[in-house]
């Protein structure tokens, strides 16, 4: 394959970054707003190229004897630590890789479009669409990674990204602590990638994914039984690793930065913080997929965080009255969703490694229709906060008279993430749930639960916001539509959420390249279809119409909806621990320490001479006398010495 | 003797100083043109080196040094002028001279009395110079010594705050550190060659010839790294630097943050571990310990400070701990990891340390409590904190990456657990950097704007924008594109690994 439309899918988001970072400044809001809009759609078609000529171009370098291949475009070197360890900097094309360039670009395109609507009015126009670049250049760099350093260097470069675009507003002192927060708990899980990325090198001798995951039985003789704490040392690895994941996709105990990130402009939090960066987590665990399989003990690990965090951010998510925080809370549940579904995409091993493709599969499958719907989802937000100038829903109610496009297409977005046929949530979901039956009816079960929620927390804010209870003050400003950049993102992600269930996505993407051929299995289907309408009509009944009931059983157990509400008090424990423990007690114990041990002890050295030499000047008096009789003392003293001595 | 391009280093700045004598204190157009002028040829001279010595190496010249020279100095005691350089020295060239063109800039407008200042200024630079280009231990000591007694008056007369404390402590504790450089160097001189023949100060030749026996190798080594590591700041001999930092003025604080402590490193691979190998295999143990709890150390400290230059003064301790530590793992990874951090700290204190004396210019305050906004007001100089921040936190794409990633990389291939639970010790550090860096940043640029009295505030001047972006560019250099740079240094170390092997068998 020719290499030049690859290095331009990296070449032309970081050209834009610079130019519109250096030059932003002098140029008008429409220049640059023009200047990012047509760079995208620029790199949207020629990832849509690449990915089209990978999967339907047939070259025996794409696809072999009917197996998708991995194929390095261009892998060249970047920094030698020894002979065996180099870090390369590549562009790596599979069947995963290849999708994510196709949804990043869509996404970030229909993003651009959008902004230019939405932050119309905004100072430092011109530095979002700068972020915006570097953040779909760190993006792109960090799917196409042909290695593992690679990938943790674009990691580091998607959080900074997010980083500068949550502080946008950087004014507002909310927005600051919760860039930094963002920024500081995802660098305590990148922590432990780092150091899982040094143990796993250190015996593997090598970062590269494809040499890595070809032959996971050989990687995992390659630590020759190596233990630790009574973990095996790949375990440690394997896991380490996926505590980087933890901490970008906001798996629990590191979620709390993703709902503070909504600080953050709204087309940011559609781009970054629902259908891509967040997702690096599962991304990273499919990239790594082989070698998870070989470690039974880290995918056990990741279906039980995936499982937790997935019922609880559901939960939370039904008692939240910011719009954007329930779409954030729902964000850390569906890739919870994926995440577990990963781990279920294995049987217990039979001949040294086996595993079904069926959750892997899934998996990728949800990442891509839950990346289309949830930012559909988020922009409609954007579309609704843009009309009422509030983020809380009690401030809305009533509005699918006032702005109907945003109304229809929000509830294609509901109805594909409740799970609806035929929707494409429905078809991503369905598989899921599939694979985690396959695994145990516990995980099919507890998961469907959390679909049901899904299905309920959505629809609440969905009547909450377009039924509910007109607002008065739409009398006095009359909220509308927006205006087509707006409007046509809206609309093109409805329609795609719309069609792509029906996409084959089997044939495309599973974990070996074989293809996979889809088919819906009717009792799991029919369970959860059940569920989610179950649920639906239960919200329907509690927030069509204003009425008293959701009152009534917020009261039957306040104490759980103040706890859910204030989600579980996640917050005020690491507050506790940071500012009260860390800040409090090691930091200004060290700085004391510092001053008043360690640099007193040296101002003691110099206080001492000082001191002793105040107290021995009194003998340089020039008093003659005085000098006298210190000189026949010493004779003295000499005299005696030397007759003791010679005695 | 002037046919040796590496003594035009020394001579430049003395030009330098002779330069600055013809000037009037009142005509600061002429002390400037004649700063400019030579730090442009000192930038030039090193670049060229630089390609020259690249050259020279892919033309198969293999060896240890290149352009050596020596002159006798004083015969009784076998001393000479002896010059030479490796990969690392050309790089060390390279760092320092940018530093100072770019400290040029930074003190444009220096007051009171802007001819001495230069004057002490170029002194220094001409030890700085001097150490990195001897190979001879006396001449090395010597230029040391020239670079750190200027220090004192430039705190003491052009400093503030409690810049007499500061400038007293910061000279003592470094003489200090001295005395015991001293004791070493003297040492590692009697037995620097079998019975019966010469003594030589050649650090060259004393790898070459000398079999120092391990009990005295073991003294030496403490006292010599100890030497080198107060200038380090290695806990616990890192309390001058809060304190001299603060009190010192800009281009001053740039030059010694960014290149005077890095001679401490240098001289601690160059003579303490180079010429006593074995001690260095026996007692690294004891100094990871310190530089160990240097880096953790550090980065805590900082965390709660609340002058600018405190804050990047203890986050100095802290990547200078890095410096040493990685230099102690004693494999060829690790300290090219050293050397690129020295690169990436020099450039990025002496930038932070820039932007501090131009904020504090400014405002006329340090506190970060009384400040916040900044960046509305001061956008360009807002911008290049932030990057400066970010290349102190380990952005990839820019210097600090690099070299953490080196280093960590490195250490981690030594495999058991004391050196393991130290590597991990230290890793934990860049959390905490990125805790210290995004507080200041947060409260020091963002947010509200705190004090009204600041919204009249220009931003940076041309001369304060060239200073800034030259540092810059060379930190997005060196984390874009680290690998020649690794490489040469790679190449450096391989004599002084191959003593460290042969010791340890």
């Amino acid at each position: 394959m020719d290499i030049t439309l690859p290095i331009l899918i990296l070449a032309i988001p970081i050209t834009m970054f610079l130019i519109l970072g250096i030059g932003g400044v002098k140029m008008s809001r429409k220049a640059a707003g023009v200047i990012g809009i047509v760079a995208n759609g620029c790199l949207a078609a020629i990832a849509y190229t690449v990915a089209f000529t990978y999967f339907f171009s047939g070259d025996p370098l794409f696809i072999l004897d009917g197996v998708r291949q991995q194929y390095q475009v261009f892998d060249v070197t970047w920094l030698a630590f020894t002979e065996r360890l180099v870090v390369n900097i590549g562009f790596l094309l599979d069947p995963i890789s290849a999708m994510m360039l196709v949804v990043i670009t869509t996404i970030s395109f229909m993003v651009h479009l959008y902004s230019w609507g939405y932050m119309e009015h905004e100072p430092g126009f011109q530095r979002y669409y700068a972020f915006l670049a570097l953040f779909t250049f760190s993006m792109l760099g960090l799917v196409v990674a042909t290695n593992i350093f690679q990938m943790y260097i674009f990691w580091e470069l998607v959080g900074v990204s997010s980083y500068l675009l949550i502080g946008f507003f950087y004014k507002l002192p909310s927005a600051v602590s919760a860039s930094k927060k963002a920024f500081i708990v995802t660098r305590f899980a990148d922590l432990g990638f780092l150091i899982g990325i040094l143990v796993l090198s250190y015996y593997t001798h090598t970062f590269n994914f494809i040499s890595m995951t070809e032959n996971p039985v050989s990687v995992f003789e390659s630590f020759g039984g190596a233990t630790f704490m009574g973990a095996s040392a790949m375990t440690w690895a394997m896991v380490l690793i996926f505590t980087g994941g933890m901490g970008k996709s906001a798996m629990m105990p590191l979620h709390i930065w993703l709902p503070d990130a909504m600080e953050g402009p709204t087309p940011v939090s559609a781009l970054i913080h629902a259908a891509t960066m967040v997702v690096a987590g599962v991304y990273l665990v499919a990239r790594m997929f082989p070698l998870y399989c070989v470690v039974d003990a880290s995918m056990t690990f990741i279906a039980c965080v995936g499982a937790i965090t997935a019922f609880y951010a559901a939960v939370v998510a039904c008692a939240q009255i910011d719009i954007k925080r329930v779409l954030a809370f729902s964000t850390i549940s569906q890739i919870a969703f994926m995440m577990t579904s990963l781990a279920c995409a294995y049987d217990q091993p039979v001949e040294g490694v086996h595993y079904s493709g069926l959750g892997y599969m899934a998996g990728m499958f949800h990442l891509f229709t839950h990346a289309m719907f949830k930012a559909l989802l988020f922009l409609g937000a954007g579309a609704l906060i843009h009309a009422v100038h509030s983020n809380n829903y009690t401030s809305m109610g009533g509005l699918r008279k006032y702005m109907p496009i945003t109304h229809w297409t929000f509830l294609i977005g509901c109805l594909a993430i409740a799970g609806i046929p035929p929707f494409s949530g429905f078809f991503s979901k369905d598989e899921m749930l599939a694979a985690m039956f396959s695994r145990g009816w516990f995980w099919g079960a507890w998961m469907t639960m959390v679909a049901g929620l899904t299905a309920f927390y959505m629809f609440r804010l969905y009547y909450l916001i377009f039924w509910w209870e007109e607002n008065p003050h739409y009398k006095e400003h009359k909220p509308h539509d927006s205006p087509w950049q707006m409007s046509l993102p809206l609309i093109f992600l409805a329609a795609v959420s719309c069609v792509a269930g029906f996409i084959p996505f089997g044939e495309f993407v599973t974990y070996n390249g074989e293809p996979y051929h889809i088919h819906i299995d009717p009792a799991t289907a029919a369970t959860s279809i059940t569920v989610a309408v179950l649920a639906i009509a239960l919200a329907t009944v509690m927030y069509r119409k204003k009425n008293p009931l959701p009152d009534k059983v917020a009261s039957i157990w306040p104490g759980l909806w103040t706890a859910a509400n204030r989600r579980f008090y996640w917050d005020e424990m690491y507050m506790f621990v940071t500012h009260k423990i860390i800040f409090g007690i090691i930091c200004k114990g060290i700085a004391w320490f510092d001053r008043h041990v360690i640099d007193a002890t040296m101002d003691m050295f110099a206080k001492v001479t000082q001191k002793a030499s105040f107290a021995i000047r009194g003998m340089q008096s020039g008093e003659i006398q005085a000098y006298v009789y210190w000189y026949f003392a010493g004779a003295v003293a000499l005299a005696a010495i030397t007759w003791i001595c010679l005695l | 003797m002037f046919e040796n391009i590496l003594i035009w280093f020394v001579i430049i700045p003395v030009i330098m100083m002779a330069g600055l004598g013809l000037c009037r204190n009142s005509s600061m157009n002429a002390i400037r043109a004649v700063m400019v002028v030579c730090s442009t040829i000192l930038v030039a001279l090193s670049v060229w080196l630089c390609c020259d010595f690249l050259a020279q190496r892919a033309a198969g010249n293999t060896a240890e040094m290149l352009y050596t020279g020596s002159w006798m100095w004083y015969a009784p005691l076998n001393i000479h002028l002896a010059v030479g350089v490796d990969g690392i020295s050309v790089l060390m060239l390279m760092l320092s001279s940018v530093i100072v063109f770019a400290g040029t800039f930074a003190s444009w407008k220096i007051n009171p009395l802007p001819k001495n200042f230069f004057l002490w200024f170029a002194l220094l630079s001409t030890g700085v110079f001097g150490f990195f280009i001897s190979i001879d231990m006396f001449t090395m000591f010597m230029f040391y010594e020239v670079a750190l007694i200027p220090m004192y008056l430039l705190i003491g007369v052009w400093g503030t705050g409690r810049k007499e404390y500061s400038a007293m402590k910061l000279t003592l504790m470094l003489m200090g550190g001295s005395a015991f450089l001293m004791l070493g160097l003297l040492g590692i001189y009697w037995h620097s060659a079998p019975e019966g023949q010469p003594l030589t100060w050649n650090i060259l030749e004393i790898s070459h010839n000398a079999a120092i026996a391990p009990e005295w190798q073991k003294m030496l080594f403490c006292f010599t790294f100890v030497g080198f590591g107060v200038l380090g700041a290695m806990f616990p001999f890192h309390t001058w630097s809060p304190d001299g930092h603060a009190c010192a003025p800009t281009a001053v604080s740039m030059l010694h943050a960014g290149v005077l402590m890095k001679l401490g490193g240098y001289g601690c691979f160059r003579i303490a571990i180079f010429l006593l190998p074995q001690a260095a295999n026996e007692l690294a143990w004891i100094f990871i310990i310190l530089t160990g709890i240097s880096i953790v150390y550090g980065a805590f400290s900082a965390c709660v400070q609340t002058d600018l230059k405190y804050i990047n003064a203890y986050s100095s301790v802290s990547h200078c701990g890095m410096v040493l530590f990685a230099i102690l793992m004693l494999n060829t990874t690790a300290m090219t990891g050293a050397i690129l951090q020295m690169l990436s700290h020099g450039l990025m204190t002496a930038l932070f340390f820039a932007l501090i004396g131009m904020i504090y210019g400014r405002t006329h305050t340090r506190d970060i409590r009384q400040m916040g906004g900044l960046m509305k007001i001061m956008p360009y100089l807002g911008v290049c904190y932030m990057i400066a921040g970010f290349a102190s936190l380990g952005l990839p794409g820019l210097s600090g990456f690099v070299a953490e990633m080196t280093i960590f990389f490195g250490s981690f291939q030594e495999a058991d657990l004391f050196h393991r639970c130290f590597v991990i010790a230290a890793t934990c550090s860049i959390v905490i950097t990125a805790v210290y860096i995004l507080r200041v940043v947060g409260k020091l640029l963002l947010g509200p704007v705190q004090d009204e009295h600041h919204l009249q505030l220009t931003d940076a001047e041309w001369w304060e924008r060239l200073s800034t972006v030259t540092l810059i560019l060379c930190i997005a250099g060196i984390g874009c594109f680290p690998n020649w740079i690794n490489e040469t240094i790679q190449a450096s170390f391989s004599p002084i690994i191959a003593a460290i092997q042969s010791a340890a068998i």
